[in-house]
């Protein structure tokens, strides 16, 4: 519970925290709200040389902004600030309904959105949203659509220099409903699912931790989108999954979950 | 005698103040300059030879002290870890344990260096460079595995992995009741692996004093006395010259009763290097190295007429006592002898308890120790029973209870139970919860083709420990018994030591309400002191087991009686009259008939420590007593659970819990309450969240932090709904039982009883625990493969 040495740096800006990323090497860590890589680190699981520490950017990395049909979220904007966010509730109450449902109240004081999405834990719900509703990542040096963000388990396309600072994300207010399916209030999902109903009608439906990555259920949007009832369209929702059997549940139950959440998700969607 | 006022008051605890705004006072909160720190280098394997230890590297690092191995401690060090009789007289295989492994690791987690360091930053970076070279062994983590002939031993010095092998009542007595039966029902229950988890972990502290030769040690324990007599024991020392402090304590749960390795080490390093040393337990050492509870197999075979009548009981315990036998691992083979629970047997019970050495930490009691496996048991097995024959569950229990008039009732083991009203419990719970109404609405739900269930558990409890007749044996010697030191000053404030040690159960403040009434003084003017060898009574035994209040608030009660007989001689002699004259009434000595001329107290405490004092007497006000109960006390309730199981996901959503307990006389109805909805909320985490999982193949534990090991939170637990009936003890003065494990071990029951009931359309009879959604899914899945 005491992590090893290492060095830290305050960053004055993304472009210093940049600069010294490149200049220490694979073992140098981004550090935003902390909620993943510190518990790491007490148990030594991560050992990195230097933190990083990006929690003075708030100025410029800490917003929700509309624009046009996006709604823009600041990397370092913290769970409690999307789901407060008058913004994100009108323009994108899904991601806000997500928000308020990660960790406990601690976690949302501090975790961040671009933490989660740079960290790529599968148990990670905002993945989910982002990958579903064809989300850009924007770092300092491009921008990354989500379908190309989500490489593996804990695996980005991520430059070792390159810091994640803002999510883009269509708005989207029709009915939605995310399923998170936990034995405590504050775990991670053993399986979450998502569902959004577009403008255009058509559905949008992501499963968390089901799978190395987050997985789109476009084997569910497409059943939808053929007329299928939200029970037989969940029929669809095992397709593309692969599931860890663990401590919360075998693989086999973990599938069966998420055709039960999706259904719920579809049905409950408001 | 005075009228209570204070007892039975529900006044808030004096400790919350303190407590809440971060004044309390815990070990880890004493920092002194110059206080090293201590890391333990543990084994990783589950059971390994090892082969060389390279301290070099880390000896060399900034900060480092001293590196120290088992070599270094055999000089300071004596004797191996104390295992107690407990319920087994004699064991079988004792695997010797030194506190640091000599030269093969039994279970991932036992420690093999220490480093000792300037701050506990260095220590754990000198830890982590202290190189270990294994040999891996086989090692086996199941306990059924472990009975195997050809299993891998614990140790590879061993003959076999069984610790005992004792049979309390042989299959042979129950023959006839079992051969006679018009129906049996049997079932293998599994009693999960848990980590107590207290929230403040073991933390310890030593400082050495050469010019003394005295040792001092603070620590997170329940029973500092017997930590100096292990402790001191080991060093060699005289217990004189050995003072444990403890002052709060953030939890034991049964965790903090038996001596650690870490204890020694700590007091020997610090011996040994002459400085003081601390060593704080980390969460992870904590779900790894502090013993952990349950952890048991029972096979139950129930005997009974077709009426539902019970006729006997077989019931065969495996207990999985890890890699060495824990100090009080044997006491949890009690689950045996209270293995008939509220109900009568007249065809008898067969017992045999079987411990087991697995490659894992060593268990011990935690809250309740046997009790709720024995509560778990039965009451399952009774359901289980109910269902068979189509019958109401509460009705079954009725019909098999004992009678309120059948007390004292002496059970087939020759354990009495000193008092009690079952069906009283029974049926005020039953009317609580609106139980006919209950069962209407669980059919409804039925047909909308939802599953309510609705689960009972009526349960007692053994505690309150002495007496020390029967408790002599348990110890191997020392007859469980508890002290109180009461002293009045001039001014007529009282300080109380006592020998029992609080770890949140609140004895600052019912100790001082008994003593209050007793020596009628002022509530305000008492203060109860707790948790330093070097204060109070020579000896003590702590607190566990529910017995603080009935032991040693009643040695509070008798000590403060005996400073009362001194004030009435001195009380007499003021007033010119016979002692026996003198009536003592709400704080006030007056002679038989004229209330209006009358000593308070707090006058005869000034003339203590006069020159006005009858012939013969000695000055002072003050008194020592150890109370030894006649009997052990009885507590008993009736829980109701109230769960809808979604089998879609498995999930169980725990929507109501009534619980009607009596621990006889209470003394503060608000620390009754609290220990209850934390008792409650424990037994539901075993019903639904925690346990300790191990991997099979490589012993290692994969329950290693709060992430994996799932303690509930308040979200989790719903506010239980409380009432209660009040059966004295007539086993001490104010007939108090015990409340402290109650809640635990009630709730299992109650809860796991609800969801098979629950799930009683699809055919499931039983369901282990914890009762996560993958295991209720998985089992509506097996049941959904036959008849539905």
């Amino acid at each position: 519970m005491i992590p090893a040495a290492f060095a830290y740096h305050r960053a004055s800006s993304v472009e210093d925290a940049s600069q010294t990323l490149a200049q220490s090497g694979e073992d140098a860590k981004v550090l935003a709200g902390g909620h993943s890589l510190i518990p790491l680190m007490r148990l030594r699981l991560a050992q990195p040389s230097v933190l990083v520490d990006i929690n003075g950017l708030e100025r410029d990395l800490s917003y929700v902004r509309r624009d046009n049909g996006s709604v823009r979220i600041g990397a370092l904007t913290r769970h409690y600030q999307i789901a407060d966010s008058d913004e994100v509730k009108r323009s994108l109450p899904l991601l806000a309904e997500i928000a308020n449902e990660v960790g406990d109240a601690q976690v949302r004081s501090m975790g961040t959105i671009g933490g989660v999405l740079a960290h790529a834990d599968p148990a990670g719900d905002y993945g989910t949203l982002a990958l579903m509703l064809d989300a850009t990542v924007v770092t300092n040096k491009r921008s990354i659509p989500a379908h190309d963000f989500f490489v593996g388990l804990f695996t980005t396309p991520l430059a070792a220099d390159e810091l994640v600072t803002e999510v883009t994300f269509p708005a989207a207010s029709g009915p939605h409903k995310y399923e998170k399916f936990r034995r405590r209030m504050s775990d991670w999902a053993i399986v979450g699912v998502g569902a959004q109903r577009m403008e255009d009608g058509s559905w949008r439906v992501g499963v968390t931790n089901a799978a190395p990555t987050p997985v789109r259920a476009t084997a569910v949007e497409q059943a939808l989108s053929q007329g299928a009832s939200p029970a037989d369209a969940a029929k669809q929702a095992s397709q593309g999954l692969n599931p860890t059997a663990d401590l919360r549940g075998s693989a086999e139950y973990k599938r069966h979950l998420a055709a039960v959440l999706t259904q719920r998700a579809i049905e409950g969607a408001s | 005698m005075a009228i209570s006022q204070m007892v039975g008051a529900r006044i808030h605890r004096r400790e919350d103040p303190r407590l809440i705004t971060g004044s309390g006072r815990y070990t880890e909160d004493l920092i002194q300059a110059g206080t090293l720190s201590m890391a333990v280098v543990r084994s990783p394997h589950a059971h390994a030879r090892i082969t060389g230890i390279n301290a070099t590297q880390a000896q060399a690092m900034p900060g480092v002290v001293a590196v120290l191995t088992a070599a270094d401690f055999k000089p300071l060090l004596s004797g191996t870890h104390p295992v107690a009789p407990a319920f087994v007289a004699e064991k079988h295989t004792v695997p010797l344990r030194f506190p640091i492994a000599e030269s093969e690791v039994a279970f991932q987690g036992e420690p093999v260096a220490v480093v000792v360091a300037e701050n506990r930053k260095l220590a754990s970076d000198a830890a982590a460079a202290v190189e270990v070279d294994y040999e891996p062994l086989s090692a086996v983590t199941d306990l059924l595995k472990a009975l195997e002939p050809d299993s891998p031993k614990v140790q590879s010095n061993l003959v076999d992995n069984v610790g005992w092998d004792l049979t309390y009542a042989a299959e042979d007595t129950v023959k006839d009741a079992f051969a006679q039966a018009e129906v049996v029902v049997k079932e293998r229950i599994l009693q999960q692996r848990l980590a107590p988890t207290p929230i403040e972990p073991r933390v310890v502290r030593a400082e050495y004093s050469s010019f003394e030769d005295q040792l001092t040690l603070w620590m997170s324990t329940q029973n500092p006395h017997l930590i100096r007599l292990w402790v001191s024991g080991a060093l060699g020392m005289p217990e004189t010259k050995l003072r444990v402090i403890s002052h709060d304590v953030g939890g034991g749960f049964g965790s903090k009763i038996s001596p650690y390795p870490e204890d020694y080490l700590v007091a020997a390093s610090a011996k040994m290097l002459k400085r003081p040393v601390r060593w704080v337990e980390t969460r992870t050492e904590s779900l790894q190295t502090t013993t952990h509870g349950r952890g048991q197999i029972f096979d139950v075979e129930l005997a009974a007429k077709r009426d539902g009548t019970f006729q006997a009981l077989k019931v065969v315990q495996y207990l999985d006592l890890g890699a060495y036998i824990g100090t009080w691992g044997a006491f949890q083979a009690c689950a045996c002898l209270m293995a008939g629970g509220a109900y009568k047997w007249p065809g008898g019970i067969a017992a045999r308890t079987i411990g087991v050495l697995t490659n894992r930490v060593p268990t011990d009691p935690y809250r309740g120790a046997g009790r709720p496996e024995a509560t778990h048991l039965i009451e399952r097995m009774v359901d289980m029973l109910a269902a068979e024959l189509n019958m109401d569950p509460a009705e079954i229990r009725r019909k098999n209870f004992i009678q309120a008039s059948e007390f004292p009732f002496t059970n087939n083991f020759g354990l009495t139970y000193d008092s009690g009203n079952y069906e009283g419990a029974l049926n005020k719970a039953l009317q609580i919860v609106g139980y006919s109404e209950l069962r209407q609405r669980q059919q409804q739900a039925r047909q909308q083709g939802r599953y309510l269930g609705i689960g009972l558990s009526t349960w007692i409890e053994m505690c309150g420990f002495g007496p020390s007749a029967a408790t002599v044996g348990a110890t191997g010697g020392l007859g469980l018994t508890e002290s109180a030191m009461v002293r009045v000053h001039p001014t007529g404030t009282a300080q109380i030591y006592v020998g029992s040690h609080a770890h949140g159960q609140g004895h600052e403040t019912t100790f001082a309400q008994i003593a209050a009434d007793t020596l009628g003084l002022p509530y305000e003017s008492i203060e109860i002191h707790h948790g330093d060898t070097e204060h109070g009574p020579a000896f003590a035994f702590g607190t566990y087991g529910s017995r603080s209040l009935a032991v040693g608030g009643m040695a509070v009660h008798k000590a403060s009686n005996k400073v009362v007989s001194k004030a009435l001689k001195l009380a007499a002699h003021l007033l010119e009259a016979s002692p026996d004259d003198v009536v003592f009434d709400q704080g006030r000595f007056h002679v038989k008939g004229n209330p209006g001329n009358a000593k308070t107290i707090g006058e005869i405490a000034f003339a203590a420590y006069g020159a006005s004092l009858p012939e013969g007497e000695d000055h002072g006000l003050e008194a020592i007593s150890y109370f030894d109960p006649p009997n052990f006390v009885w507590p008993f309730g009736a829980h109701v659970c109230v769960v809808e199981v979604d089998p879609a996901t498995g999930g169980v959503d725990l929507q109501q819990y009534v619980a009607v307990d009596d621990c006889g006389t209470i003394i503060n109805p608000l620390i009754v309450e609290g220990q209850l909805h934390g008792g409650i909320a424990q037994g539901i985490a075993q019903a639904l969240f925690e346990e300790v999982a191990y991997d099979d193949e490589s012993g290692q534990l994969m329950t290693g932090t709060l992430v994996d090991y799932l303690v509930p939170t308040a979200n989790e637990i719903p506010t239980p709904v409380l009432d209660r009936t009040v059966t004295p003890s007539p086993s001490n003065p104010l007939g108090v039982k015990g409340i402290g494990e109650a809640g635990t071990i009630a709730a299992s029951a109650a809860v796991i009883n609800a969801i098979v009931d629950a799930l009683r359309p699809f055919g499931i009879k039983h369901i282990d625990m914890p009762a996560s959604p993958d295991r209720v899914w998985k089992e509506i899945q097996a049941a959904q493969g036959g008849a539905r």
